[in-house]
């Protein structure tokens, strides 16, 4: 099923009986669990607005990221988000739709400095399960009419409805980019410096720690600066002070490649080991490291947003879910299985478990908005 | 305005109610006294009023829980309120409401610097958050103008926002986590100290729910460290549509002021007369703020007084020290005050693409003059979001349903080129009728859908948000 326009894709839903797998661009690797026939939004394509004065994007879901990002250089703007390229992780090789990146709310680095995907996002068109389409917010950055069901929708992995139209803020691509590097702390000495730099009014857009033998032997830090040069200059010198120790300092395009690096957990690409998203505050995160270890979980990890985003990287073939889902409750985070040996994958939950009453409206909703539960059914269920 | 017809049933009840509200609550919680109860009969919006069945004041989230479970089970709507500074009507009663006041709720719960929150009873003001950890260098960033007194509740209620939120976003941009209380009296907690959701984003849906999806007792808050410096420049221009266009220029250059405010002629002259900041005489004048280091300041404010000279500005006037920065604002921070001195006014708070501004203003004008009333423009330029007032007489008899058909046209003309009928106060009563000029049936439905998951008995200020006529069936 691969439906030109919105119009097409509500009628396909309405007289839609059994389960469907929504695809955009097929590259974040979510269908372990879902079967059903494929919907492709690749059809729905095209930047129907783009007012760079505004700072504003209105796509068609289907388009591609690399489309968007392209039409958005021609004046210096970009996504501010820096939404994570899956391919590498999941080795999947189509091209991402920002479909795709709104339904998985997909951010990276610098999402510690200006937001999330859902913070970008000014509104919506989707076509819920029983085919009905439905708008909400618009393309203005303030704007409270109403529920938000903008934020509802980014992160629900289409299992609310099909995303056919988002309308984005976007922002300038700033004059220059700084990285302090440094190397050898670890995890704890590590991350208690980068929430150091978080803690400074130096507008920090960017901060990991890497662990050892992830990049090289050692483990890494990095932290960046984004902005005008002057000022870039002024700050990450300041940093420098702020975060003692030996560092280098790497400006313009070689900063640029450091943060794609971490943006796209290229050190974890290929193969299919166990791969983990694990959320938690960035001082606990050191903490579970070394839980992880004591319980004999084996691995490599890179901790990025200060220390509350890790990537955890196992060897092996088990996720060790019972473990790592254990502990991370215990801190009240969540983890994510983004990558599994297929037999694993279907075993295991992708998404954290809630507490009963968070999984019940969850229910309800996807009952509301899917009565034929027929969108990506069992996507996100807890078991 | 139309509100609904009070239950008689549930009035009627009143004395059973109160008592078996006196047994969960300390006795001085409960207020049912008709001279006392009067204090919660309006917000902000003063221009309706309605004495609630009584009020209560809980101290704990235990204590809402059992003061929900209560009406939920009496079949009781409940009305949150916050500190009652609802533009908007948000926190308006029905005379068969119960009003849940959150004022006691006011501890700081937690503040954690290494990891940047700050967690909260949500009855604690807005400033007062900020105050909480501005000793050690931190800030909470939405700055709503009612800062002084607003409480954090009413604010996640109604996603508000503030000068400030250009760059720094407004409140759900900043909301970590809750504690809610559901209508049956459940409690949930929601986000934390970390980011993202692990299912579906519901807290995202929560902030700005208007009180009608649970009582937000508790909140995790995103606190930033200030920053090193701030600085204000002044730019006036003889029309609005080169106004606009200067914005429109500053904003593409890629420079993120944290604030960009507009008033119009009309707005000057009242504010300057009132507070005596010394503005020029012009048709439009932009405050641009910018932050930083004093090198990194000057090197944002030269390309922003660059670009604004290419416009011809009548008047530029950067700031020289502190005082001169206070006077800048001093107007701007006094508009709405300057308004109340020389007339009952309406302010309203569409948004609109920042490109349409000039357009808009002139429309509004014209509005204005058909009308016969005055319209003062002073609002948020970086991001669209207006805030006309329109001056009239409440003693006048007729005046208040003028300016009322005068705002709901200024708002349709929001929503015409391609902006929003509210953009940080809510929708309340105030703009509920005007929704299916936004939203259409079926974009209606989905919203209330999301209320029955949460409030299956449509208990919790029931009467807001959604036209009565489409909420009908659910309300009961």
């Amino acid at each position: 099923m691969k439906p030109e326009t919105e119009v097409e894709l509500a009628e396909l839903l309405q007289g839609a009986a059994s389960p469907v797998r929504i695809k955009g661009g097929g590259t974040r690797g979510a269908f372990g669990r879902v079967t059903g026939e494929t919907l492709d939004t690749g059809g729905l394509r095209g930047v129907s607005l783009y007012e760079p004065g505004a700072l504003t994007l209105v796509a068609q879901a289907g388009t591609p990221v690399a489309e968007i990002e392209a039409v958005l250089a021609e004046r210096n703007q970009r996504l501010a988000f820096e939404p994570m390229d899956h391919r590498g992780v999941t080795g999947a090789m189509g091209a991402p739709t920002i479909g795709g990146v709104v339904a998985a709310n997909v951010s990276g680095p610098r999402r510690i400095q200006v937001g999330a995907a859902r913070d970008f996002l000014l509104g919506v068109r989707f076509v819920d399960g029983a085919g009905r389409v439905v708008r909400n917010g618009g393309r203005v950055m303030k704007n409270v009419t109403g529920y938000d069901l903008v934020k509802l929708m980014a992160g629900s992995w289409g299992t609310l409805g099909v995303l056919s139209e988002v309308s984005l803020k976007v922002l300038a691509v700033p004059q220059a980019e700084a990285t302090l590097v440094l190397s050898g702390q670890d995890a704890r000495a590590g991350v208690a410096d980068l929430c150091r730099a978080m803690g400074t009014p130096f507008d920090v857009s960017g901060a990991v720690w890497i662990g050892p033998g992830v990049v090289g032997e050692e483990a890494e830090q990095r932290i960046r600066v984004e902005g005008l040069r002057g000022s870039v200059a002024y700050r990450i010198a300041r940093l420098a002070e702020a975060v003692p120790g030996p560092h280098r300092i790497v400006e313009g395009e070689e900063s640029a490649a450091l943060w794609r690096q971490v943006r796209d957990v290229v050190p974890f690409a290929g193969g299919d080991a166990p791969l983990w998203r694990i959320c938690v505050r960035p001082t606990d995160a050191p903490a579970l490291l070394a839980s992880l270890q004591g319980a004999g979980v084996a691995h490599r990890a890179i901790c990025d947003w200060a220390g509350g985003l890790i990537w955890l990287s196992l060897a092996g073939t088990s996720a060790r879910s019972d473990v790592v889902r254990s502990e991370v409750s215990a801190l009240r985070g969540h983890a994510t299985l983004v990558r599994a040996p297929s037999a694993e994958r279907a075993a295991v939950a992708m998404f954290h478990p809630q507490s009963a009453p968070l999984e019940r409206i969850a229910a309800g909703l996807r009952a509301r908005f899917d009565p034929k539960g027929i969108l990506n059914p069992r996507l996100m269920d807890p078991a | 305005m139309e509100m609904p017809v009070p239950d008689a049933q549930v009035v009627a009840r009143k004395p059973d109610l109160v008592a078996r509200l006196r047994r969960v609550l300390p006795a001085d919680a409960v207020i049912d006294d008709p001279a006392e109860t009067r204090a919660y009969e309006c917000d902000a919006l003063t221009a309706y009023r309605c004495a609630p069945l009584c009020a209560v004041l809980p101290s704990t989230t235990q204590e809402v829980s059992r003061v929900l479970a209560i009406c939920h089970e009496l079949g009781v709507p409940v009305v949150p309120r916050g500190s009652g500074t609802s533009l908007a009507g948000g926190a308006l009663p029905t005379a068969d409401c119960v009003i849940l006041g959150v004022a006691r709720m006011n501890a700081v719960i937690e503040t954690d610097y290494a990891n940047r929150y700050i967690r909260v009873q949500t009855g604690r003001t807005n400033l007062s958050v900020s105050g909480a950890v501005e000793a050690d260098g931190f800030f909470y960033a939405p700055d709503p103008s009612s800062q002084l007194a607003c409480a954090i509740a009413g604010n996640i209620a109604m996603n508000s926002g503030g000068a400030h939120c250009l760059k720094y976003g407004v409140t759900t941009n900043n909301l970590l986590g809750v504690t809610l209380v559901l209508m049956n009296g459940e409690i949930v907690e929601v986000g934390g100290g970390h980011l993202d959701a692990p299912g579906l984003d519901l807290l995202g849906v929560i902030c700005g729910s208007e009180g009608q999806l649970g009582v937000v007792t508790e909140a995790t808050l995103r606190i930033l460290p200030k920053p090193e410096g701030a600085r204000p420049v002044l730019i006036g221009y003889d029309s609005n549509e080169v106004a606009g266009r200067c914005v429109s220029d500053i904003i593409e250059s890629g420079i993120l002021p944290v604030a960009i405010e507009f008033m119009d002629r009309p707005c000057i002259r009242a504010t300057d007369d009132f507070s005596g900041a010394g503005y020029p005489d012009c048709e439009a004048l932009l405050i641009i703020e910018v932050e930083g280091s004093e090198a990194e300041i000057q090197e944002q404010l030269a390309i922003i007084t660059a670009i604004a000279r290419r416009h011809d500005p009548v008047e530029l006037r950067e700031s020289a020290s502190a005082e001169e920065s206070a006077k800048i604002w001093l107007g701007r921070k006094s508009a709405f005050g300057a308004m109340g001195q020389i007339n009952d006014y309406m302010c309203l708070d569409g948004t609109i693409p920042v490109n349409t501004l000039p357009l808009v203003l002139g429309r509004i004008a014209e509005m204005s003059r058909t009308f016969g009333l005055d319209v003062a423009n002073v609002f948020h330029a970086g991001d669209g979001n207006m805030h006309p007032l329109i001056l009239f007489n409440a003693n006048e008899e007729g005046q208040l349903e003028l300016c009322e058909a005068l705002g709901a046209e200024i708002l349709k003309l929001c929503v015409e080129v391609g902006g929003c009928l509210t953009g940080e106060h809510g929708v309340g009563i105030e703009k509920r009728d005007l929704m299916l000029v936004q939203y259409d049936a079926v974009d209606l439905e989905a919203q209330m859908a999301i209320k029955d998951v949460f409030d299956a008995k449509w208990l919790l200020n029931p009467a807001k948000v959604f036209p009565l006529a489409v909420s009908a069936g659910r309300r009961g």
